[in-house]
This record gives structure tokens, C-alpha cells and sequence, in this order.
């Protein structure tokens, strides 16, 4: 089996693994409890935060411990929010092709009175610290731009965007669920006020995340309760997921540059293996895009059809069409960077992991050129295509 | 649990009937690409029996199954049973469709249909 949708969720390492066991074997006291074992929890609590901390280049005090990445997305996003209508600011500015935790929170925001901006991403699934800068108003009170697509893997210029937010006033909050682990993340440098992680992404476990939030910038809690995490997220904490968290983010940091260049020239093998597939397109930036993420469309063709035919060939990976996505439409990230609904259908999307071999690439490149000529071979919108009676879009 | 049925699974990795009828007096097409399913139907019509079907779908597992198994229930058969044929016994031969995927066996049922309303027009018959 060879496993192409990381993007969608991570193995746990065995390190994760072994940590989350033994906190739950021997630390499973509760860190608000007074007594020793019952702050040896609450030392192994602090001990992760300061870990989180330092992959991000912040401050333990501004961590906020999740229940994963959407929550953290929320919390981010109503923080600033609430704090800008306080000002009486209500605009907020985002882009297209959000992960649905910030679209759908930011609809909510919109049907509450908000105004909301949602940049175009261009054609190659980046945008511009310009674009941002050039939406900005006086009554602007959070940009969210996420730091790398979960879809298509393109890496936004979220240094400089922040450095355009910095320099306005703005808050600036980056979902960087794809990102973490992946690629270098420095609050400090990016200028970076808040920030949403998930361990599950990272190969930690699932149901747990964290939200970095800047000393000084407003934060309200969604979950009311006790005084957990400094009163800004209620609940007995998992303390076995987060230590596992941290070991998890603490292997991937050390390991980013590593698996970078081992992960790079696998992806543009299969790019270009994929790209000599006649009517296909990459989608998104071919160089400025997550090491591990190939996306592509094939025209005449479903992709919910070629992902199950790959999983017979013993490779899962996931696609953007409207039959995996529960919906009529197609992925709005592809919708978004400009690809039309037709050809949207037919797009595939592989996350690599980091023990992908150029064998497992060969292998891929080669069942999923076959399972596209399967398909295309009776597919009516192919005929018409070759016949000419309708024409080629890619 | 899986996604879909053995059944549904088993007509998805082999299609039967796959192609096209080059005279055949039949054709219905339906779908369109903007929804991700099209279902083209091909029948050949002699003495009012559908001696051969063939069709080509665009589209995921459940229309390429519901395509298939369409084509099996009509084979052989006569236009009028051909077209008493609802997407529910498409449906219930694949032992069941999710809900959200139940359209496919709909345009299955459409596309037969068509296919019957084309041979209609170019014969005068009606079915
Ligand atoms: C970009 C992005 N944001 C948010 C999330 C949600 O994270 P979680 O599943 O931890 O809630 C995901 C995961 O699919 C994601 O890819």
C-alpha cells in the first residue's frame, strides 16, 4: 500500500505513539489537581507547551491548547472579530480558497452584520502581499490568509503578508495545518499574530491542535468552563495527546530540511511523469508548493472514479470532484484558481509521505496514466473531445 | 463499512456492456459534465427487443455501476419492460446506493429513456 493522502491525515509516529502510551499509563492525573501526581501531569502539560512553543519561535504563554485545527480556527477568527466590533472595525479579508473552518466561520461572521473580503488567489494558487495591502480599510480588523493550501500545496508569501499587517495594525492570523512540520514556521519573522496547528497533519494524533495567539492580542474562548489554559479554553486537558503533539512537532522540525529534499525530487518526478499525460494540468505553482503535494486535473474523466480504481492498485489518495466532496460543486480550491467545473471533476490530489521511493513514484505515475485511459475509454465527454465535437479545455 | 455494495463495486471494476452500438437505432444522452455525471445509452431495437446495449459514462463509481447494471436489466428484454424500468430496481439490483448517490441510478433510468424516446422518433413507434 502506498499511502499518497498525508494531506488528509498523517501516521502517527511510533515516538508519538509511545509517548501518548506512557503519558496515559503513567501521568494520568489531572494538571489542575494540587497534589504531586497530579502536577506531574501539569509538568508534562508545560513541558509540551514549551516544545510547541519553540517550533514556532514563541512564547509558551501563547499557546493555546485545541481539540485541532478547525477550532483553532474558529477561536482565531471570533477572537478577532469580537474585538474588532468592540472598535467598531467589521471587515475582515481572506482569500478563496480557505479550508472550510475559516470559510465557514467567516459566513457565520458574514450573516452577523461582518464585511467580508475573499481575495482571488490567481491562477497559480498564490497570492500577493499587494492583493492583501490593497484590500486592507480603516475598519479592518483581521486578515486570515492560510500558509500553505491543503488541497493544492501552494505556499503563500506569508512573511510579507505580515509585514503589510504589522505595518496597518491589523491582525494577522495564518492556518498553518498544512504547514506545520512541513515547512520553517517563525511567528517573529512571518510577523504573525495568531496561529492554528493540528498534530494529526504532523504525525501526531487526531483531536488535537493549537492555537497561537501573539501576547496582547484580544482572545475569547468558544468553550466556557474552568480556568484551563489561562481561561481561554475550558476542559480537563488531553494530556496524552498533547505531549504527543509536541514530541510529534518536535521530530518534524528537526527533520523539516531532511525530509524536503528527499520528498522535492519525488514530487516533481511524478509532476512530470503525470504531466505527459495527454490533457492533464498541474494544479497550483509548480515550485512554490508543499514538498509532498501533487494535484492535477485530467480532462474527461471523475476523479472519484480514478481514486477508487487506485485504491485497487493499492494507493489511496483523494480528489476534489463534487462525488467526494458530498456536493454538486466541485472543490472550490480548484474552483477558485480559475479551473471550470468540467475539469474540475477530474482532478487528483497525492500527499506524499516522507518514506515515498522514485519505485512507489514509478508506480503511481504508472497506474494512475493506465487508470486515466480506462477511464477515459468510455467516457462519452472523451469521445466528444477526440472527435472534435467539443474541445479541449487543458 | 465501505462505501458502496459488492455489487456496486463489482460492476464499477467491470463495466458490463461498455461502448458503443456504431447502428445502433437508440441513443440517449444525459448529465452534463458541470455536475460531474453524463450517461450515454446505446441501443440496437429489432422487433420491438433490445438485442444489444452498450453505454459509455463520465461520472463516479455508482454511475458507472448504475449504468452498468441498467444495461443487464434491459438486454434482451422488450422496449416495453425496457422502459417500465425504474432507478429503484436499478438501485436494489446493486444491493443499495448511499443516499447522496442515488441520482446516479436516476440518470440511469433518464438515459434508457432517452435512448427509447430517440428510437421513438426515428421509427414512428411508440414506446
Ligand atoms: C488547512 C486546514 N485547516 C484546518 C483543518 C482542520 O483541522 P482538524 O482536522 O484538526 O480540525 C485542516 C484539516 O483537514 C486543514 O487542512
Amino acid at each position: 500500500m502506498i499511502y499518497a493522502d498525508n494531506a488528509a491525515t498523517t501516521k502517527m509516529s511510533e515516538a508519538a505513539i509511545n509517548t501518548m502510551v506512557a503519558t496515559a499509563n503513567e501521568t494520568w492525573g489531572n494538571p489542575s489537581s494540587l497534589y504531586g501526581f497530579g502536577q506531574r501531569a501539569k509538568e508534562i502539560l508545560e513541558d509540551a507547551r514549551a516544545k510547541v512553543a519553540s517550533a514556532i519561535g514563541a512564547d509558551p504563554k501563547e499557546i493555546i491548547f485545541t481539540s485541532g485545527g478547525s477550532e483553532a480556527d474558529n477561536q482565531a477568527i471570533l477572537s478577532a472579530a469580537a474585538a474588532g466590533k468592540k472598535k467598531g472595525k467589521t471587515h475582515i479579508i481572506s482569500s478563496a480558497f480557505e479550508h472550510h473552518a475559516v470559510l465557514h466561520t467567516l459566513e457565520k461572521l458574514r450573516k452577523e452584520g461582518f464585511d467580508i473580503t475573499l481575495l482571488d488567489v490567481h491562477e497559480n494558487g498564490i497570492l500577493t502581499a499587494k492583493d492583501v495591502e490593497d484590500a486592507i480599510r480603516d475598519d479592518t480588523c483581521l486578515v486570515t490568509i492560510m500558509y500553505a493550501n491543503n488541497e493544492i500545496g501552494t505556499i503563500q508569501p506569508i512573511g510579507e503578508i505580515g509585514a503589510v499587517c504589522r505595518s496597518r495594525g491589523v491582525v494577522f492570523h495564518t492556518d498553518a495545518v498544512q504547514a506545520m512540520g512541513h515547512l520553517k514556521v517563525d511567528v517573529e519573522r512571518d510577523s504573525v499574530d495568531m496561529l492554528s496547528a493540528s498534530a494529526h497533519k504532523f504525525h501526531g494524533p487526531k483531536g488535537v491542535g493549537f492555537l497561537y495567539v501573539r501576547k496582547g492580542t484580544p482572545v475569547t474562548n468558544l468553550i466556557e468552563g474552568g480556568a484551563q489554559e489561562r481561561g481561554k479554553r475550558a476542559g480537563t486537558e488531553n494530556v496524552p495527546g498533547i505531549a504527543a503533539m509536541a514530541r510529534a512537532l518536535t521530530d518534524a522540525v528537526a527533520n523539516i530540511d531532511g525530509y524536503a529534499s528527499k520528498l522535492t525530487p519525488v514530487r516533481d518526478r511524478i509532476i512530470e511523469g503525470l504531466s505527459r499525460i495527454p490533457h492533464s494540468a498541474l494544479n497550483g505553482d509548480a515550485e512554490r508548493r508543499l514538498p509532498g503535494n501533487i494535484n492535477f486535473c485530467f480532462e474527461g474523466i471523475e476523479g472519484e472514479s480514478l481514486l477508487l480504481m487506485l485504491d485497487d492498485l493499492g494507493i489511496q489518495a483523494s480528489s476534489g470532484s463534487a462525488c467526494t466532496s458530498g456536493s454538486l460543486d466541485p472543490s472550490h480550491v480548484l474552483l477558485a484558481i480559475g479551473r471550470v467545473h468540467d475539469v474540475a471533476h477530474g482532478s487528483l490530489r497525492l500527499s506524499l509521505g516522507e518514506d515515498i521511493t522514485d519505485e512507489d513514484a514509478d508506480y503511481i505515475i504508472r497506474s494512475v496514466a493506465d487508470t486515466v485511459e480506462h477511464l477515459r475509454n468510455f467516457s462519452p465527454v472523451w469521445r466528444d473531445l477526440q472527435s472534435g465535437k467539443t474541445q479541449y479545455i487543458l | 463499512m465501505a462505501l458502496y455494495s459488492d455489487k456496486v463495486m463489482d460492476h464499477f471494476r467491470n463495466p458490463r456492456n461498455v461502448g458503443v452500438i456504431e447502428d445502433a437505432n437508440g441513443i440517449g444522452e444525459v448529465g452534463n459534465a458541470k455536475c460531474g455525471d453524463i450517461m450515454k445509452m446505446y441501443l440496437k431495437i429489432e422487433n420491438d427487443i433490445i438485442t444489444d446495449v452498450k453505454f459509455e459514462t463520465f461520472g463516479c463509481a455508482s454511475a458507472i455501476a448504475s449504468s452498468s447494471m441498467a444495461t443487464e436489466l434491459i438486454k434482451g428484454k422488450p422496449v416495453s419492460e425496457a422502459r417500465e424500468l425504474t432507478n429503484k430496481a436499478v438501485a436494489e439490483a446493486l444491493d443499495g446506493l448511499p443516499d447522496y448517490k442515488m441520482h446516479c441510478s436516476v440518470l440511469a433510468e433518464e438515459a434508457i429513456s432517452a435512448a427509447l424516446d430517440d428510437y421513438s422518433s426515428r421509427t414512428g413507434k411508440t414506446v
